[in-house]
């Protein structure tokens, strides 16, 4: 008992030092000495036909309060929820009945009471799709040949890859290490650009950094538990590990797709299709490496590589039904982060499984190559996908 | 062996591509069945083209366009409130001296409902009073300076060089006074501004105002319209957010002028807008005899659009043939929608 009120002592000294700088401190200078910093961002713009839907965030420090509404450089009437000032992190929804035009840019601006404006670029206006039943099928659709067919094309090159020699098989676990790679460092440049487009108050660099040790370290753990069971097989662990790495990557692809698809940029939505599913065959490859010695008989592994492939392609019609009519930078932000360290994770696996704990041999020339070859293959692919 | 199984997994999967594609090809039908919903879309479009503008309104106890826009040497105050800013005194060859008291000072005005812009103004109004005088009055203005950056009052118009107001030693500092003098010549529409660098920052803030030069012989009677078209660069961006005639974005949309049918209209329209190369000035249903700078007693024109460059002024004469609600606005239609339009309403 005595311990921790000892130890709470500087928590409550730290509580009385913040109550006496509040009244006592020179707060005066932060506050009234300099105009007010007003921050607004615009998440979401939603069309509707002669409608505009605006979701916005007040992601600074100060209250803002939205006096007029620009649209293309003319001002127009709107109706502000829950009302036309927003008290910092509060979010509003901004209503404008404009004759948009199908296919033109479209131009937002906001004017505040102090004459700041924030503006916000509609690149392709088309109306918001619906949710309803034919858009979900649909985005199934879509998600199942992005990533379930590809993926399952790739787990047929199990039957070859079984007749390979150990030194081939080693170097097709490198290539997969390789293609690994390559993805969670796309991925992360992808979180990097994404953290501009999220409100600065949701601190989009820490939101990545929670997610990705946050995954990376549960893997871990998850992956070192289920090693010490004997039942469990090492490699088919590792197939479903590289199975789930990979999907949670193809989340965020599915969520590229859907929300090129909602905010009008179809013909980038079907460049990238097109893209992810010659990507995504590699992957199939991947997954499959690590058992090609173990499933000799097709017909009791079947079950196995269904799952593998659901696991792996399936979340892209997850990710495209989110991408689709819910997209949020932030939640993107986040799968995307989860799905980088489930792809560091993996590859930490596989670098186990191929040096066999021993670091030596693990630099071999045909490691090497196998890793090279891998990034390679997903470079060259990958340049389908503008 | 593996053929087979491969064969399988590959039915399977064209199975699943099959079951799942079929909806998408009714996608175009449904959409074309979604579109047809005639009512409430009638409506929206309806709203949606008429609804241009501003919401709300701006509160006009301290600065109202339409008193404004028909005053002059303070008339607008009560006698009492009047001559502390103005005072008129005969002089022995027949003219008048006219004092004015003004002065510099930060205010921030309302120039859209609820966009405050934190203006540098002439006695805490944007544009500044009028000064208007008859030709041969002898003006002199007791200009005090109580705003935070040196300022000076620059007529255009005759007067000697040390009334200019424009080089560096006749600025007035802050909390110091200067008092011009000149005679009002020559007859015409005219305008004083802040001559302090950088020009643009002084103009652009607020400091401007019209100088009425009348001639010795009256103009013959009519409903006279002071407007001086303006913008404010809110965001510092030196570009204009918002375009008026006299101050309030779209002022007259809602509170149109009202005037009569076949009365004479003489509008004393002076140009002062920052940034934009041009403004114009454009009214409907109507034509207007044009008087350049009102220096010369023939018309320059007979139009209904006029363009003008910062600083050039004109009086316009016109009479309303038909009643009924008229626009005016710029003829820039960027301006026009971003708060230079106003309305006529002429009554029978």
């Amino acid at each position: 008992m005595n311990k921790i009120i000892v130890a709470l002592i500087p928590l409550i000294l730290l509580f009385l030092l913040i109550v006496f700088f509040i009244s006592n401190g020179p707060v005066g200078v932060l506050r009234g000495y300099f105009p007010p910093v007003e921050k607004v961002f615009m998440e979401k713009v939603t069309l509707e036909p002669n409608l505009i839907n605006l979701d916005l965030i007040n992601d600074g420090p100060d209250q803002v309060t939205i006096a007029q509404v620009l649209v293309n450089n003319v001002y127009y009437k709107f109706k502000m929820e829950p009302s036309q000032t927003l008290q910092p992190l509060q979010s509003g929804k901004i209503i404008i009945n404009y004759p948009w035009i199908r296919g033109n840019t479209e131009h937002i601006t906001l004017l505040t009471s102090n004459g700041l404006t924030f503006e916000k670029d509609i690149p392709v206006a088309v109306e918001t799709p619906k949710v309803n039943e034919q858009y979900l099928t649909t985005f199934a659709l879509l998600g199942v040949y992005v990533g379930v067919v590809p993926v399952f094309l790739g787990l047929l090159w199990l039957p070859s890859l079984r007749k390979l020699s150990e030194r081939w098989h080693k170097f097709l676990l490198s290539l997969t290490a390789g293609l690994l790679v390559f993805l969670g460092l796309e991925a992360f440049s992808e979180a990097i650009e994404l953290i501009k487009k999220i409100p600065a108050a949701f601190d989009g660099l820490g939101l990545l950094i929670i997610g990705f040790f946050f995954s990376l370290f549960t893997l871990l753990a998850i992956s070192e538990a289920a090693h010490k069971q004997k039942k469990v097989n090492k490699a088919v662990f590792l197939s479903y590990l590289i199975a789930l790495g990979i999907g949670l990557h193809n989340l965020g692809e599915g969520l590229a797709i859907g929300s090129a698809y909602a905010i009008g940029e179809l013909s980038l939505g079907i460049l990238l299709v097109l893209g992810f599913m010659i990507h995504n065959v590699t992957e199939g490859l991947a997954i499959v490496a690590p058992v090609a010695k173990l499933f000799t008989n097709w017909k009791s592994y079947i079950k196995h590589l269904l799952l593998l492939g659901l696991l792996a392609g399936g979340p892209t019609v997850i990710g495209a039904w989110i991408g689709g009519f819910g997209y949020s930078p932030t939640f993107a932000l986040i799968f995307l982060a989860i799905g980088i360290g489930a792809i560091f994770q993996v590859v930490y696996e596989l670098v186990k499984y191929i040096a066999k704990d021993s670091l030596d041999s693990l630099f071999s020339a045909t490691n090497a190559s196998g890793f090279i070859i891998g990034i390679l293959i997903l470079y060259v692919t990958g340049l389908v996908v503008v | 062996m593996f053929d087979k199984k491969i064969a399988i997994a590959l039915i399977l999967i064209t199975l699943t591509i099959l079951v799942l594609a079929k909806p998408s090809y009714t996608q175009d039908t449904k959409h074309k069945t979604h579109a047809s919903e005639p009512i409430t879309e009638d409506q929206i479009h309806l709203a949606a083209h008429g609804n241009a503008g501003v919401i709300g309104n701006v509160d006009t106890h301290d600065f109202d366009p339409n008193v404004y826009m028909v005053s002059w040497n303070f008339n607008n105050l009560p006698e009492s409130e009047r001559e502390k800013y103005y005072k008129e005194i005969p002089l022995l060859d027949g003219t008048l001296l006219r004092e004015y008291w003004i002065s510099a000072e930060n205010k921030d005005i309302e120039i859209a409902p609820g966009v405050m812009f934190p203006a540098w103004t002439f006695n805490g109004q944007v544009p500044g009073p009028t000064i208007r005088a008859t030709e041969g009055d002898t003006v002199k203005i007791h200009f005090t300076n109580n705003g935070d950056h040196p300022h000076s009052m620059h007529f255009h118009g005759f007067h000697p060089s040390e009334m200019d107001g424009a080089t560096v030693d006749q600025q007035v500092k802050q909390g110091e006074t200067f008092t011009y003098e000149f005679k009002a010549e020559p007859t015409g529409l005219h305008l004083y501004h802040c001559h302090t660098s950088p020009l643009y920052q002084h103009i652009s803030k607020g400091l401007y105002g019209v100088y009425i030069v009348d001639p010795k012989e009256q103009r013959k009677p009519a409903k006279e319209l002071i407007m001086v078209m303006n913008g404010f660069d809110t965001n510092f961006d030196e570009e204009n957010e918002v375009y008026a005639v006299n101050t309030v974005a779209f002022y007259y949309i809602d509170n149109p002028i009202k005037v009569k049918l076949n009365e004479t209209v003489r509008i004393y329209l002076v140009n002062i807008l920052e940034f934009d190369q041009i403004n114009s000035f454009h009214l409907h249903g109507n034509f207007f005899e044009e008087f350049k700078t009102g220096t010369l007693d023939k018309p320059n024109a007979f139009t209904d659009i006029i363009t003008m460059g910062q600083g050039e002024r004109s009086i316009l004469e016109l009479k309303f043939k038909y009643p009924g609600k008229f626009m005016f606005h710029a003829h820039k239609t960027e301006f026009a929608e971003k708060g230079w339009s106003g309305m006529f309403e002429v009554e029978k």
